[in-house]
């Protein structure tokens, strides 16, 4: 298969970003965006898993049976989702408390065993590692995004610095209704950028 | 390089491979961060310690631990030059927080007055729960508890009848934020005299337990 | 007592969807018909109470003595992906028509994040075992109730005239923030 390494890395940043686009890995980015620290936190650790999955798992691809596949894979990365939560508990205390259950969770995030499957199963060792990398970075900008949003329309603050006085917020953005109300808009804005995209190209054809 | 066929062999060959691969590295990032994470949690709580408790001379940093079920209590016992002592800090915990355990460490004088306290763990809503760090020991009439003696007051939220404004919109993180204070309380009077480590007394944990999941 | 608060806070309070966003997938997808319902909140109930107790007898026994906590994760999820394969599998060996209702469902369930997630909050709450049995049922009541309310909605949802750009999901996800919202009126039931 011939591809360019720069577009299947950018690939996952904005065309397929696994959040805006591809829908993937809704329980985290609803959980743990409601600061913008705890959105990119959790985007890192993903991207970190991702891309430690991505790169084993392309190596290892034909040395695993066909029967065992997902037994593997699930091993391989719930192995590395523990390793993150070691290093996070040890080197950064206060996010393993604020991302609680869904460091954990990472495991099951459809994210991971989706690109997995869908990539590294089927391609080189270079070429998984750019896709882990951009899947996982188009993953944490899409929580950092979101988090910004959130924690900004929330307390009036962005990654803890304040932009306007805390009661101009409207606490609502930081509770659990804001993180479905915020995400829906933000792909509205997203999906209208797409059909606008797609209706110049139209117009050019005519 | 074709793709290793299903036979029964292989199977078993690949998974206990890969589960050497994972032990190995598990092993290693285990015996590695291992330290590290006892370490950041018992300098956070010596910090806590110190910041909470009294003028003092030497602490006695090795807790007296109490435990009944659900909530630890650990007793740090202040001393002056002369070796009496002018106070302690009392870890204690509530699982009865909006989002999981809260754990603080309240410092009292040996009248029980409360000195300070500081939030070692919580997850609370930020924005709501979250400002206990600080909401229960801002200068404002029954907002502080900081100077109030735990003995004599009624550390509850005022909607249930009590002396202290619970977080406006927070009550759940308020009641069990106040839990834990009177449950410390209880903790540093029954222990008054109790000097060797490890000694188990009776934790008030009977009421609110589970009453929020 | 504690076992009707445990289950009106998992089901109203806390809904295990609305504010721990715990299995929002089938939510937000696989809810267009209502007649899937029943059989979808069944097998997450079935598969939810059983793993709770296998996750919680090996917490108690194996994870905790051994000071091996670390593997929780891994264990867990082998746990459970083992169990829906032998579920799976039995159901089909045993009744056809259980299965027709059932089983369709369990692959879907794999990679829900409920059954995995209710097994980890079970461990780091520190129920009791009973407790844990009331949590796990309540909560697959929770993940009914809002499946079925969603279901409802959406029904209503396709009648309606949307921007393109807020059809599907877009609309979904604030229809579901409109929801969690109030649900939050619940939040006086538990103090």
């Amino acid at each position: 298969m011939k591809q360019s390494g720069v577009k299947v890395f950018l690939n996952g940043i904005f065309k397929e970003n696994p959040v805006l686009v591809l829908f993937l890995g809704m329980c985290p980015t609803l959980a743990t965006t409601s600061t913008a620290l705890t959105g990119m936190s959790m985007g890192l650790a993903t991207l970190f898993v991702l891309f430690a999955s991505n790169v084993v798992i392309s190596i290892l691809k034909n040395l695993i049976p066909e029967r065992i596949t997902m037994t593997a894979y699930v091993m391989i990365i719930s192995t590395f989702v523990t390793v993150a939560e070691m290093l996070i508990h040890a080197y950064y205390p206060a996010m393993y408390v604020s991302l609680g259950i869904f460091l954990p969770l990472i495991v099951v995030n459809c994210l991971i065993l989706g690109r997995v499957q869908v990539f590294a199963s089927k391609n080189s060792v270079f070429y998984s590692a750019l896709d882990g990398l951009g899947m996982g970075l188009g993953f944490t900008f899409a929580l950092t995004v979101l988090g910004t949003l959130r924690e900004l329309l929330g307390t009036g603050k962005a990654f803890g610095n304040t932009v306007f006085p805390e009661h101009y917020g409207a606490l609502i953005f930081v509770l659990a209704p804001g993180a479905f109300i915020t995400l829906g808009y933000l792909i509205a804005v997203v999906n209208s950028a797409k059909l606008r995209k797609t209706e110049d190209i139209e117009d050019n054809i005519d | 390089m074709k793709k290793v066929k299903s036979s029964i062999l292989n199977i078993v060959l690949v998974l206990a491979g890969i589960s050497a691969f994972a032990g190995v590295t598990l092993a290693s990032v285990y015996t590695l961060t291992k330290d590290t994470i006892k370490d950041s949690q018992t300098s956070k709580i010596e910090e806590a310690v110190r910041a909470v408790l009294p003028p003092y001379d030497h602490v006695s940093l090795k807790p007296i631990e109490l435990k009944n079920g659900v909530e630890t209590t650990n007793v740090y016992k202040a001393y002056d030059k002369n070796n009496a002592m002018v106070g302690a800090a009392v870890e204690s915990t509530s699982n009865n927080g909006y989002r999981g355990t809260i754990d603080i460490i309240v410092g009292f004088n040996t009248k029980g007055v409360i000195m300070n306290y500081a939030v070692i763990e919580q997850n609370e809503t930020p924005g709501l729960g979250a400002q206990m760090e600080s909401w229960f020991k801002t200068n404002i009439a029954h907002q502080d508890i900081q100077g109030k003696n735990a003995g004599t007051s009624n550390l509850n939220v005022s909607k249930d009848g009590g002396e202290i404004d619970g977080i406006t919109g927070a009550t759940i993180s308020s009641r069990a934020f106040l839990f834990a204070v009177r449950n410390a309380y209880f903790a540093f009077t029954s222990n008054l005299d109790v000097q060797d480590q490890g000694t188990k007394v009776k934790v008030d944990s009977t009421q609110q337990k589970s009453s929020h999941l | 007592m504690t076992y009707i608060l445990i289950f009106i806070s998992a089901v109203f309070v806390n809904n295990i969807v609305l504010s721990q966003f715990l299995g929002v997938y089938p939510i937000l997808g696989f809810s267009k018909r209502i007649d899937m319902v029943p059989g979808m909140t069944g097998a997450v109930a079935f598969i939810l109470t059983i793993s709770t107790i296998i996750t919680y007898i090996i917490q108690k026994t194996v994870l905790i003595p051994y000071h091996v906590q670390f593997l929780q994760t891994i264990i867990y999820v082998f746990t459970i992906a083992s169990l829906v394969t032998l579920t799976d599998r039995v159901l089909k060996r045993v009744s056809s028509s259980l299965y027709q209702t059932l089983g369709v469902y369990l692959p879907l369930i794999t990679t829900n994040c409920v059954i995995l997630g209710v097994a980890i909050l079970v461990a780091r709450k520190d129920l009791n075992l009973m407790e844990s049995v009331v949590f796990a049922i309540s909560t697959s009541v929770g993940f009914g109730l809002a499946l079925v309310i969603f279901a409802g909605i959406r029904d209503q949802l396709s009648l309606v005239k949307l921007p393109k750009s807020m059809e599907g999901i877009p609309v979904a996800l604030i229809t579901a923030g409109l929801l969690a919202m109030a649900f939050m009126g619940f939040a006086g039931l538990v103090k």
